[in-house]
């Protein structure tokens, strides 16, 4: 069973939905129990790091997903989710996050130059690094696939855990894997047949 | 590099497609979920549900059978018609619509795209706008194009983008059903003036009219229509695999 963690940000209802229509039992829950139990976690979120952060904390999801993480369980973070898993975020401050991958979130506007739209809205390429295996969770999909992206900022200072780029005015992080712990920075439950291929390879870990 | 959208759009009244479906193969023609998988298997970047219901039930049946597409196609939903407070924001998200649709509920009270954006993010907010000359300048229209609002329109839009819309559709209704091509001056018009994304709706009529439109206005970020997809008169498929020969960035 997949724990899909609610700790009040954003609609859960598309993410749950995809992995019903993938036939895997999910649970969407704030119960302590119910996560420990569970095969494996993912960490959504949308809106705003330091409230999403705050929120965690509030529940004790801080430590509990830390533990959890180090006990070798897999976890998976969407958007912020995924941006909630790197050691810091500079989204309208300085902010520390989970701490489980290393690196850090920036604004994208550092990097992408003039003329781009803020936020990155829409259907982006994926491409693979040269110089590792494709990692597990895109097993059934192919380099040049796209998939749905909404964000402003992204994770950097992570080479060593990118396992997918997209370019966007410069290589933005779409994904990251480090042990058992991996985020995407797109939106698999929103990026039709290529997006719910990535929930089924890692719902199969 | 980030694709253009093609997106399919989607008349609801009663919880019924309306403007006539023409496809082989579907069992029910007139069912929005039925017509959303389809869309959603062949090629459709997202889908655009616009409720054209005036009822408080035929609401509540649009309300449903949103949460059933949402449970069965996962690309992404925009949703509008109807949008008039923070409410109708909350019940439609809570069914699985990314974004929502204001129009005529903005032009009433333009501070909802604020509360929208303040509460759900500019990524949530779309700006509808119906568009007209009128002696030569660009008129906004509201109630589904019959009524001149006598605002101008590309101010309007500024002011949209400054009170949190993240995205603008631009719907001409000089060149609406006419399917002689996209509004290209007035598309132009919008994209020199605001940095969101800009969606055209309005005048497709063959799969040359998309190309000219990202050719010209390679800032225009998506194209929509309805009847000509709706009669199979432009398969988006087809359609996609034009573009991208034509050197058009597509997700195919």
């Amino acid at each position: 069973m997949i724990a899909i963690i609610d700790y009040g940000v954003g609609n859960l209802f598309s993410l749950s939905s995809s992995l019903a229509a993938l036939g895997i039992e999910t649970v969407v829950t704030d119960d302590e129990k119910v996560i420990r139990g569970a095969d494996k976690i993912i960490l959504p979120g949308v809106g705003a790091f330091r409230d999403a952060s705050e929120k965690l904390s509030e529940k004790g999801f801080d430590t509990l997903l830390k533990e959890l993480a180090a006990s070798g369980k897999p976890i998976m973070g969407i958007c912020l989710g995924m941006q909630l898993l790197f050691d810091e975020s500079y989204e309208f401050g300085r902010y520390k996050g989970l701490g489980l991958i290393r690196g850090s979130v920036k604004p994208i506007a550092d990097v992408i130059g003039d003329g781009l739209k803020i936020p990155h809205i829409g259907w982006n390429l994926l491409e693979f690094p040269k110089n590792k295996e494709k990692s597990e969770i895109f097993k059934y999909i192919n380099e040049g696939d796209c998939v749905y992206f909404v964000h402003s900022f992204y994770a950097t200072d992570c080479d060593e855990s990118v396992i997918a780029t997209t370019s966007y005015g410069a290589p933005l992080t779409a994904a990251v894997a480090s042990g058992n712990v991996y985020g995407c920075q797109f939106h698999p439950e929103k990026s039709g047949k290529v997006g719910l291929s990535i929930i089924k390879a890692f719902a199969e870990l | 590099m980030i694709t253009k959208r093609i997106i399919p759009c989607l008349d609801v009244r009663d919880g019924r497609v309306v403007k006539g479906v023409n496809f082989l193969g579907l069992s029910d023609v007139s069912s929005p979920v039925e017509l959303a998988r389809f869309y959603s298997e062949n090629g459709a970047d997202e889908l655009v549900f616009y409720d054209i219901t005036a009822s408080a039930e035929g609401r509540a049946l649009f309300t449903d059978i949103l949460c059933e597409t949402a449970r069965r196609v996962f690309i992404p939903l925009t949703v509008g018609g109807g949008i008039n407070t923070i409410n109708d924001f909350d019940r439609v998200l809570k069914c699985g619509a990314d974004k929502v649709s204001v129009n005529s509920g903005a032009i009433k009270n333009p501070l909802l795209i604020k509360e929208g954006a303040e509460k759900y993010g500019s990524q949530c907010v779309v700006l509808s706008v119906d568009i007209k000359r009128v002696d030569g300048v660009f008129r906004v229209f509201a109630k589904g194009g019959r009524e001149n609002t006598g605002i101008e329109a590309i101010s309007w839009i500024k002011r949209g983008v400054e009170l949190g819309a993240g995205e603008i559709v631009v719907n001409s209704i000089d060149t609406d059903g006419v399917k002689g091509g996209f509004d290209i001056e007035m598309l132009d018009a919008v994209c020199n003036a605001v940095s969101v994304p800009v969606i055209a709706s309005g005048g497709a009529g063959s799969r040359e009219d998309f190309l000219t439109l990202f050719n010209t206005l390679p800032r225009v970020d998506a194209g929509l229509a309805a009847s000509v997809f709706h009669f199979g008169q432009i398969k988006i498929p087809e359609l996609k695999k034009y573009l991208a020969e034509n050197g058009v960035s597509m997700r195919l």
